[in-house]
């Protein structure tokens, strides 16, 4: 293999459990989002766009969909003659094998993978986040401030600081304290889940955490203090772009939200930095007479004769003639029969909402979900908050 | 169908389109919102099961070979068979107006064709839509014993009456066609040549040389008409949807029929998708002061204005209090605020500033050329 200086090992093996029915058998990384695209997008056309081309995707849950979705890669330029993208999944050895441990444990069984190409730094992603970032200028601020490990960090508001993983910084912003989830926040800083190693140095430490039985094999409960404690240069590089981990349901459907506003954080039209997806083959969308459409991202193949308010289509879904849609969210291939009323909801993929249903209520704080392929029968009443599966 | 070479003969005319075809040959122009013309006919073919396909790319064709690229989008980026090209041997031919018809290109890729796999060739243009299954019309071939077999439509089952230029052909009741007739300007009830042929390689090959030998160069008028009682020559009757491409009007008129639900559904999915070239455009995006009826839109447009029986492409922009009626909007076109087209085709990359109103007749559209500022 031909050497490279920084390798992108991006984790996807994550089962995402907190979102409930949609990751039922579909990795996290998989999950739909904004109309067109899966949440691994986001990380692989950051990837690409920054100029990296060698790529391992380390994939354990449900992998399926996942791997069938990256294939060899094209749909983001990084099918390569030297590089490309590579999928890992746990394998057998000599000695047995086992499932990744967890995320530093992932890394650790790819060594062999990452030797191959004797690369000087690793970039260490997770596939499950939403955000444009430039690495390139993380891996520059890296070697600039010649540190064996860099973290990129977010400003996070106060209040929210104790659900992150927070970094105490000095003046010169490095890190002299990591702590996660803190009840009591000394700074606001909260790490992205991206990392710049030195891998001589990661090497190292991934080593000695695995000789530790009672670890956890995790970067940020493990791997970061036991680089801190022994005195490692980690610096903190700051990102000021919009940056979202979709840990939830109602977060998912909150970051598609974000999407319909008029200045989104997060602008998936300018040409800049591109999101690459796979992209499906099928007819613009039609748009009957007696559709309404306002706020709302739709995608191709879509059939419209009803009404969409302040929402997200994906592609090839059907939406009767009188039928409603508010404040929702509804996965590529459903069908809305004419006059059902979905407000405030998640629909599945293929699922189909028969005629005269209501889908959830606009004056509940909960998301109403139901589940792929699911048939809601004629006239029925899902009330507000449920998840049909 | 592997045993099926498909060539798209780009030898159509292609100074009925004017503006449209300025740039680009007949084959790329921009068509049913995200596609070009040519998309039709490859994607029919590779969803018929022909996997080996050449090109006689005629004239500008850098258009044509931007979109095609290797093939990859049709599946037919392959070690074997695939996409090829049959570009002209010689500008020089062009310039000076002697490349006398489209036999004589054939005859210079006649090794290619011979050296093909296949013992079969299906033939047909790019100005034709429709959505064709060809192993019907192979099938069709095989069990007649025919040598030629032509694919025809009724033009009166046709909804839009824009023949004017075609190709007819009578057949009797045993399907064998007795006569045939190009670019009748009445043409009126007749059947419609499709100008799609399926041939034995080797009878093709013999066509070619033969014609060309006796300085004949006209695939159809040559080939076909003047050996219409030497082969056993059928027509295969398509009943399903067809446009053809041979005139501004018949184009808007084409564009326009895609907004009926049943031609969309029929020419979009029926026997497969239609293939095209990609781009990572985000969905369609429409803002709080969208008004959109009766029209199809492609991803990566962001409307705040009002779109009436109206065809948007690829990333076009439509400013707050934009009024479009009637119109097609080609890739990347940007309409500013309070302007307002009614019966317009804007090619790609045009400009429409702000409060201008541009109104064409319903039965004479008018055409904004390609990166024009209006």
């Amino acid at each position: 293999m031909r050497r490279k200086e920084c390798l992108a090992m991006i984790l996807a093996g994550g089962q995402g459990s907190r979102l409930g029915v949609l990751t039922k058998s579909l990795a996290k990384p998989a999950v739909p989002f904004g109309g067109k695209y899966r949440l691994i997008d986001f990380t692989l056309s950051n990837c690409y766009n920054s100029g990296f081309d060698t790529v391992g995707v380390l994939t354990q849950y449900q992998p399926l969909e996942l791997h069938s979705y990256i294939g060899i890669g094209s749909s983001w330029d990084l099918d390569r003659n030297d590089g490309g993208v590579y999928i890992l999944p746990p394998f057998v050895q000599q000695n047995g094998g086992e499932w990744y441990k967890g995320t530093a444990n992932a890394i650790w069984q790819n060594a062999g993978f990452i030797d191959q190409f004797r690369p000087t730094y690793l970039l260490v992603l997770s596939g499950d986040h939403i955000y444009k970032m430039d690495y390139s200028y993380m891996v520059d601020f890296h070697k600039q401030t010649e540190a064996d490990a860099t973290i990129a960090v977010l400003e996070v508001a106060w209040p929210e600081a104790s659900r992150f993983g927070i970094m105490n910084t000095d003046k010169d912003n490095r890190i002299v304290e990591f702590e996660e989830k803190p009840s009591q926040p000394k700074n606001n800083l909260a790490s992205m889940g991206v990392y710049v190693f030195n891998w001589e140095v990661l090497r190292w430490y991934l080593a000695e955490d695995e000789r530790n039985k009672a670890s956890a094999h995790d970067f940020g409960k493990n791997v970061i203090p036991l680089m801190l404690q022994s005195g490692r240069k980690m610096m903190a590089y700051a990102f000021d772009g919009y940056w979202k981990d979709v840990g939830t349901l109602e977060s998912l459907w909150e970051a598609n939200m974000d999407l319909l506003s008029d200045k989104p954080k997060l602008d998936l039209y300018t040409p800049d930095w591109p999101i690459y997806s796979v992209n499906l083959q099928a007819a613009p969308q039609l748009i009957s007479p007696t559709a309404k459409l306002s706020r709302s991202m739709v995608s191709l193949g879509c059939f419209v004769l009803g009404e969409v308010e302040n929402s997200v289509l994906f592609s090839g879904i059907y939406v009767g003639e009188g039928a409603f849609i508010k404040d929702s969210v509804i996965l590529p291939g459903a069908k809305i029969c004419a006059g059902a009323h979905v407000e405030r909801a998640v629909v599945g993929q293929q699922a189909v909402i028969e005629a005269g249903s209501r889908i959830g209520d606009g004056n509940k704080r909960e998301i109403t979900v139901v589940a792929e392929r699911i048939t809601v029968p004629e006239n029925s009443v899902i009330p507000g908050g449920t998840v049909v599966e | 169908m592997n045993n099926v070479l498909g060539i798209i003969n780009l030898h159509e005319d292609e100074k009925l389109l004017k503006e449209i075809t300025r740039h680009r040959p007949l084959a790329a122009v921009p068509f049913g919102g995200r596609f070009r013309l040519i998309d039709f006919v490859l994607s029919n073919m590779v969803n018929s099961g022909i996997h080996h396909v050449g090109i006689v790319a005629k004239s500008k064709y850098r258009a044509l070979m931007d979109h095609l690229r290797s093939g990859k989008e049709w599946d037919l980026a392959r070690k074997r068979n695939g996409l090829f090209m049959m570009p002209p041997p010689d500008h020089i031919h062009y310039s000076n107006s002697i490349y006398k018809g489209d036999l004589e290109h054939f005859h210079n890729h006649l090794d290619s064709i011979k050296k093909s796999q296949q013992h079969y060739v299906l033939i047909a243009g790019s100005h034709t839509i429709c959505n064709l299954n060809y192993s019907d019309v192979f099938k069709f071939h095989v069990d007649n014993q025919a040598d030629i077999t032509i694919v025809y439509k009724q033009e009166e089952s046709c909804p839009e009456k824009y023949f004017a230029m075609a190709t007819v052909l009578k057949v009797d009741g045993e399907n064998r066609v007795t006569d045939m007739e190009v670019k009748s300007d009445k043409a009126a009830g007749g059947n419609i040549c499709m100008e799609t042929f399926v041939i034995a390689k080797e009878l093709l090959l013999q066509i070619i040389e033969d014609c060309v030998a006796r300085g004949e160069f006209d695939f159809i008028k040559e080939g076909i008409i003047k050996n219409l009682h030497r082969y056993k020559i059928y027509g295969y009757r398509y009943d399903g949807y067809m446009a053809k491409i041979n005139s501004i009007q018949a184009y808007y008129q084409a564009n326009m029929s895609l907004l009926l639900p049943e031609v969309w559904t029929e020419l979009f999915s029926k026997l497969g998708p239609i293939y095209t070239k990609v781009k990572d455009t985000p969905p369609a995006n429409y803002r709080e002061y969208a008004r959109v009826q009766n029209s199809m839109i492609a991803n990566g447009c962001i409307i705040d204005g009002t779109v009436e029986n109206s065809i948007l492409f690829r990333g076009v922009k439509v400013q707050k209090g934009a009024y479009i009626k009637n119109s097609i909007i080609m890739q990347k076109s940007e309409v500013g605020s309070g302007a307002m087209l009614e019966n317009i085709i804007c090619d790609k990359d045009v400009k429409i500033t702000d409060g201008k109103r541009l109104v064409g007749d319903p039965n004479y559209v008018m055409v904004i050329e390609k990166g024009m500022v209006v």
